[in-house]
C-alpha cells in the first residue's frame, strides 16, 4: 500500500543525474505524499511491513494523518526550493553538482523516512542519514561554514546519540521498539525509573535536533554561513522534522499525559519554548546579517512550536503542527528571496536592502508577504497558529504564554519591518553603504559585486518559486480551517 | 557501593565513558580530540546496549535444524538477545559514517588553515 510512497524514497538515493533526476524525485515523493494524505483521509491508517516482517518483529512504516500531512509539507517545500536554488546550485557546487543533488535527496529521504516510520531505532537511523547530508551540504559553503558544519556535526550526533541512549531505556524497560507496541506497554505500566530516563534522554536528544534554546548554538553559525542553496532548503524544514519526532514522542510513544505528569518534559518544553521566543527574536533584532536575522528568527519561531507541545492538550498540539507548516512556508519565503536578493545583487546585509522594493517587485513582495505570515497578521498563516497557541494558553490557564505569544509577534515585527522600510520607505542607493565590518570572510568580494550588480529582478526560476511560496502562506491562511478541522484535529485524537 | 558497581560494572564503565566523551567534547580545544570524544561517545552507548543483551550462561541464539526438526532447546533464558546486536551493527556504521565525514572535514579545514586548534582557528576566520 504504501509502496507508492517507498518507491520514490528508494529510487530517489540514485546520484549523479542532477538536478532533473532530483526535482523528478522530490515531486514525486511530494505527489505520492499527497496521494497518500488524500487515501489516509478516505480509508484511515496506512501500514507498511519492510520486507515483510510483520511488527513487533519487522520494521512498520505507518502512515496516519499527520505524518502524512509533515511528509507533504516537507516534500512540497523542498520540490519549490529546489526548483528556485537551481542558479545558487549551478553557482556554489560546480562541477559537484551531482553528488550535491546526491546529498539533497539523500537529506529528503532521511526527512520523509523520519516521518513515516513506525519503529523507534529506525527514526534513529534516518535521523542521522538527514543528518549527515545536511553537515555535508553545510560544510559546501567552505570558509566558517567549515567551522559551522563541523560543529554542527558535534553537536547533531551528540544529538542523535543521547536520542539513541534514550531508545536503549526504553527497549530494555518494554521489549520492543514498534511505536505503537511501546505505547500500548507502557500504558500498563510505566512506572519504572529506566523509562523515565529514556524518556529524558530522548527528550535531549531531540531537542537539540529542533535546536530548542539552550542546545541551539549549531544553528545560527550553520544557518548563515551555509551556501544559499542549502541553508533554503534546510532552514524551512530540517528543525521541523525534529519538532515532528518531539510530538511523535508524545502522541504515539508514551501513554497520554505520561510526559506531562510522571516525567515534566512538558513543563521542560514550554518554559525552554517561552525563553526561546523571546531569546531569538531579541537576538534576531540585533543581527546585521539578514541570513542570520532569519536563523535566530527561526529559533524563535521553533520554540513556539515547542510551547505547543509543551502545553500537551490537542489545541496546543494543533497550534504547533499548523505551525510545523506555517513556519515551513514561511522560513522558505524568506530564505527564496533573501537568497534571490543575493544572487542578483550580492547583498547579505539587512541594511543595504534600501530602495529594493523597487528594484526587485516581486521578490520583495513574496518578502513582505513571508513576513506579514510571520507577524501574524490575519489572512496569512502565522496569525492562525499563533492564535491557536494562544488559545490553547488560555485554556489552560497559562496566562505567561499569552504574554509571551503576544509580545513575540511584536518582536517579530520589529525586526522584520526593519527590512521592509529600508526596502521600500527609504530611496534607492547607488552603492551599499560600506560602514559597516563584515562578519564574514568573502564579504568583501559580495560587496563587490553589489556595486557592480544592475537594479534588477531575480531571474524567472527563482522569482516564481519565491512567489508562490508567498501567496501560499495567504492561501493557507484562509485554508486554515480545513486543515484544522479534516486533518489534524482528528489525527490528534 | 562496591557491590553495586561490580554487579554491574558494563553499566557503570559506559557511564564513565559517556562523560569522558563528552568532557572530550566540550573541555578540549583540539577539532581531532573533539572527534575523539564523540568516538568514545557512541562507543560508550554501544557498550550500553550489547551490556543489555547479555544474560549469564547464555548462548548464541542459532537454532539448529536437521530434517524439520530443532535439535537445540527453544526457551529465551537459554540464549543472548540478538536484536541489541543487530541494532549495535547499525549504529556502528551510522557512526563509521559519521567519523568518515567528520574526518573529510577535518581534512579540508587544515589544509585551509593549517591548524586544527578551535580558538585558533575561530581568529583566522575571521
Amino acid at each position: 500500500m504504501l509502496a507508492a510512497l517507498i518507491v520514490p524514497v528508494v529510487a530517489r538515493l540514485r546520484y549523479e543525474l542532477g538536478f532533473i533526476l532530483a526535482l523528478a524525485g522530490v515531486g514525486l515523493s511530494a505527489a505520492a505524499s499527497i496521494w497518500s494524505l488524500v487515501y489516509v483521509l478516505d480509508n484511515g491508517t496506512m501500514h507498511y511491513n519492510l520486507g515483510g516482517w510483520a511488527p513487533p518483529v519487522g520494521i512498520e512504516y505507518v502512515v496516519d494523518l499527520i505524518s502524512a500531512f509533515v511528509a507533504v509539507i516537507v516534500t512540497s517545500v523542498a520540490t519549490l526550493v529546489i526548483i528556485g536554488t537551481r542558479r545558487w546550485a549551478d553557482r556554489e557546487a560546480g562541477d559537484r553538482l551531482g553528488s550535491f543533488y546526491g546529498l539533497v535527496m539523500l537529506l529528503i529521504t532521511g526527512l520523509v523516512g523520519m516521518v513515516v516510520t513506525g519503529d523507534l531505532f529506525n527514526l534513529f537511523v534516518f535521523l542521522e542519514i538527514s543528518s549527515l547530508a545536511a553537515y555535508a551540504l553545510v560544510f559546501l559553503g567552505g570558509g566558517r561554514a567549515m567551522l559551522a558544519g563541523f560543529r554542527y556535526l558535534i553537536l547533531g550526533s551528540v544529538g542523535g546519540s543521547f536520542y539513541m541512549l534514550g531508545v536503549g531505556f526504553l527497549y530494555f524497560s518494554t521489549g520492543t521498539l514498534n511505536m505503537g507496541e511501546m505505547k500500548d506497554i507502557l500504558t500498563d505500566d510505566a512506572t519504572a525509573r529506566s523509562v523515565q530516563a529514556g524518556a529524558a534522554f530522548i527528550f535531549a536528544g531531540l531537542g537539540l535536533k529542533m535546536a530548542l534554546v539552550p542546545m541551539h548554538l549549531w544553528l545560527p553559525d550553520a544557518y548563515t554561513f551555509a551556501p544559499s542553496s542549502v541553508n533554503t532548503l534546510i532552514a524551512p524544514i530540517m528543525t521541523k522534522v525534529g519538532a515532528y519526532a518531539m510530538i511523535r514522542m508524545f502522541l504515539s510513544v508514551f501513554p497520554d499525559g505520561y510526559l506531562k505528569d510522571v516525567v515534566p518534559i512538558g513543563d521542560a518544553l514550554l518554559v525552554l519554548g517561552l525563553i526561546g521566543i523571546i531569546f531569538g527574536s531579541v537576538a534576531a533584532m540585533s543581527q546585521k546579517d539578514i541570513r542570520r536575522m532569519l536563523a535566530y528568527s527561526s529559533i524563535s519561531q521553533l520554540a513556539l512550536i515547542a510551547v505547543g507541545v509543551g502545553l500537551g492538550t490537542p489545541l496546543g498540539l494543533v497550534a504547533a503542527l499548523l505551525h510545523i507548516m506555517n513556519h515551513a512556508v514561511m522560513k522558505a519565503t524568506l530564505f527564496m528571496a533573501a537568497a534571490s536578493v543575493r544572487f542578483t545583487s550580492g547583498i547579505t546585509q539587512v541594511a543595504d536592502f534600501t530602495g529594493l522594493g523597487r528594484r526587485m517587485p516581486f521578490t520583495m513582495g513574496a518578502f513582505t508577504l513571508g513576513a506579514l505570515a510571520m507577524v501574524g497578521i490575519p489572512p496569512a498563516t502565522g496569525f492562525f497558529s499563533k492564535w491557536y497557541a494562544v488559545q490553547a494558553g488560555i485554556e489552560s490557564s497559562q496566562w505567561i504564554v499569552v504574554a509571551v505569544v503576544l509580545v513575540s509577534s511584536l518582536l517579530t515585527a520589529v525586526y522584520l519591518f526593519r527590512i521592509l522600510e529600508s526596502a521600500y520607505l527609504h530611496p534607492l542607493q547607488p552603492e551599499p553603504s560600506h560602514g559597516h565590518d563584515v562578519p564574514d570572510g568573502f564579504g568583501e568580494t559580495e560587496q563587490e559585486l553589489a556595486l557592480e550588480a544592475q537594479a534588477r529582478e531575480a531571474p524567472l526560476d527563482m522569482a516564481i518559486p519565491t512567489v508562490v511560496l508567498g501567496l501560499s502562506t495567504v492561501v493557507l491562511g484562509v485554508l486554515n480551517a480545513v486543515i484544522v478541522i479534516n486533518i489534524l484535529e482528528p489525527g490528534i485524537v | 557501593m562496591i557491590d553495586e558497581i561490580a554487579a554491574r560494572f558494563p553499566y557503570w564503565a559506559s557511564g564513565v565513558l559517556i562523560a569522558v566523551g563528552l568532557y572530550g567534547m566540550i573541555g578540549k580545544r583540539s577539532l581531532v580530540k573533539k572527534l575523539i570524544g564523540m568516538n568514545i561517545f557512541q562507543s560508550a552507548i554501544i557498550l550500553f546496549f550489547i551490556a543489555g543483551s547479555m544474560r549469564d550462561g547464555a548462548t548464541l541464539p542459532i537454532l539448529l535444524i536437521e530434517d524439520g526438526h530443532i535439535l537445540t532447546p527453544v526457551d529465551p533464558e537459554l540464549y543472548v538477545n540478538p536484536l541489541p546486536h543487530v541494532l549495535m551493527l547499525t549504529a556502528i556504521v551510522v557512526s563509521v559514517a559519521i567519523t568518515g565525514v567528520a574526518l573529510a572535514f577535518l581534512i579540508r579545514i587544515y589544509r585551509e588553515y593549517q591548524d586544527l586548534d578551535e580558538e585558533s582557528l575561530l581568529k583566522k576566520v575571521r
